[in-house]
């Protein structure tokens, strides 16, 4: 029996592709867990998970929360807006605070790329990156590639995957271009070329600066978020344009598979990047996402809460 | 090495157990086994065999895996290998058996109950081991069992089935866990 720890979880480089398809079946007996009547376990009792979000996010933070709670460990939220930031502490003291309470796990959320890596560096708790500014977003990717685990099948091998929209501001493109490559999916990355990276070949994906070329057969199609922060912008065009060239509807979803799912990390934009039949369409994986979510990270916090210690027998 | 029980002894185990079970309870009507993985997998499905053939029909059947309920769950190392528990139906009412191979410290019978717990409110929970072995560590004990072994320290009782049936072995602790030329398949 391989027994291992996580420590940290700050990005897709934390794991390889075994520790990850491990990760992923732990979460399927979490998975579990979430739709019995009583949906807690005693694993994590006496631990303390802080999650700190200094970004807003109600999907995330509950969905954390609600991994923490059903694993018994006591769950404290930070908001940016409340904590002691906003009067001014720096992030390396609010890292020695909650140190100094015995945190066993600090999931952190943060604009600034890097943000959780700095606090790992720091901490003696493990550290959860729950989004670091445009870097990275690992439990997302895990929990996507859960969902497409459960519907096309463990193998990802061939599988080909449309990550459309904004890539360059999109921590859940990054992470999840380099999960599904390491798991060994085909990944096509598609957007306006202003919102594609510059040194977007290091991803080792296609490249497209229109969507139908990277929806052309498709097994997966993965819409992002507009931000709409970043509209008017002279990045972007307008809304309706960039719903018009950008956004998928039912006549782009025929280029897929006639199998083909859908997904969006949410919050959705409908009628921007997707289309409303489509959204709560048959192929919208979109709420199992959810679900999915808390079960993996579930998996995340009881691999980073454990502490080495010797297994005993009974 | 030695054999505690072969195949055919335990076979004949099971039967008779299941007419205890059948007997104390006059039938076995609202019954469900409940394994705990995996000793008890290849047991508990055994038994299901023999009450089906007392009863003429087979009690449902499912499984525990208790890893999360351990009372060092949080301070052991985490297993990222944990199996599914699966139960059938609901345990509102009925009489539950929960069934492992080899009944030792009582730790992991102590999780069992407190994860069951978390599926239902079962009328009854009784437990039925193949071996109950000396080593108890908590006030638990077994209402239906095989055999009853005394084995010195440095020993450990491993049980294990192959096409010929299940069997119990007593061996060294130092000794790697399948015993020799016995091959170990997945038991369902």
């Amino acid at each position: 029996m391989t027994q291992e720890r996580i420590r940290h979880l700050l990005g897709i480089d934390d794991l390889n592709r075994d520790s990850a398809e491990r990760l992923l079946d732990l979460a399927d007996t979490f998975l579990e867990v979430s739709r019995r009547p009583v949906r807690k376990v005693p694993a994590l009792r006496g631990k303390t998970i802080i999650n700190v979000f200094f970004e807003a996010s109600t999907r995330t933070r509950t969905s954390f929360e609600l991994a923490g709670k059903r694993l018994s460990a006591d769950v404290v939220n930070i908001g940016g807006s409340s904590s002691s930031t906003s009067k001014g502490e720096t992030l390396r003291d609010t890292v020695n605070t909650l140190d100094a309470m015995h945190a066993d796990v600090i999931v952190i959320r943060h604009a600034a790329s890097g943000a959780a890596h700095y606090v790992a560096r720091y901490a003696r708790a493990g550290v959860v990156n729950a989004g670091d500014g445009m870097h990275q977003h690992p439990t997302q990717a895990l929990l996507d590639a859960f969902t497409i685990r459960s519907r096309k099948g463990r193998d990802f091998r061939g599988m080909k995957v449309a990550i459309c929209g904004d890539i360059t501001h999109s921590r859940v493109a990054r992470s999840n271009a380099l999960l599904l490559k390491m798991l060994g999916a085909d990944v096509a990355l598609a957007g306006p070329r202003t919102l594609l990276p510059t040194a977007v070949e290091s991803f080792g994906c296609r490249v497209y600066d229109r969507l139908e070329p990277a929806l052309d057969g498709a097994d997966v199609v993965m819409m992002l978020r507009i931000q709409r922060e970043r509209l008017g912008a002279p990045l972007l065009p307008a809304l309706r344009e960039y719903a018009r060239v950008f956004g998928l509807n039912a006549t782009r979803l025929k280029l897929a598979k006639p199998d083909a799912i859908v997904m969006h990390p949410g919050p959705m934009n409908r009628g921007v990047e997707i289309s409303e039949e489509i959204a709560d369409g048959t192929h919208s994986v979109i709420l199992n996402q959810v679900e999915a979510g808390v079960a993996v990270r579930m998996a995340v916090l009881y691999l980073a809460a454990s502490e080495p210690g010797a297994p005993t027998d009974g | 090495m030695r054999t505690l029980l072969d195949p055919e002894s335990v076979a004949r185990g099971l039967r008779r157990m299941a007419g205890e079970i059948v007997e104390r309870h006059a039938g076995a009507s609202d019954l469900v086994l409940v394994a705990i993985r995996r000793g008890g997998l290849a047991v508990s499905s055994s038994l299901r065999d023999w009450l089906g053939e007392l009863e003429g029909h087979q009690p449902p059947l499912g499984s525990l895996d208790i890893t999360l309920y351990r009372d060092d769950a949080s301070t052991a190392l985490p297993n990222p290998r944990i199996g599914p528990s699966e139960i059938p139906c609901s345990l509102d009412g009925r009489h539950v058996i929960l069934v492992d191979d080899v009944l030792y410290t009582g730790r992991t019978v102590r999780a069992a109950i407190d994860a069951l717990m978390d599926y239902g409110r079962p009328r009854l929970v009784e437990l039925l081991v193949l071996v109950d072995r000396n080593g108890r560590e908590l006030p638990i004990q077994a209402d239906y069992v095989l055999k009853a072994e005394t084995i010195r320290n440095d020993e450990r009782i491993d049980v294990f089935a192959n096409e010929s049936g299940i069997h119990a072995v007593v061996q060294s602790k130092s000794s790697p866990t399948i015993p020799p030329g016995a091959p170990r398949p997945e038991v369902k």
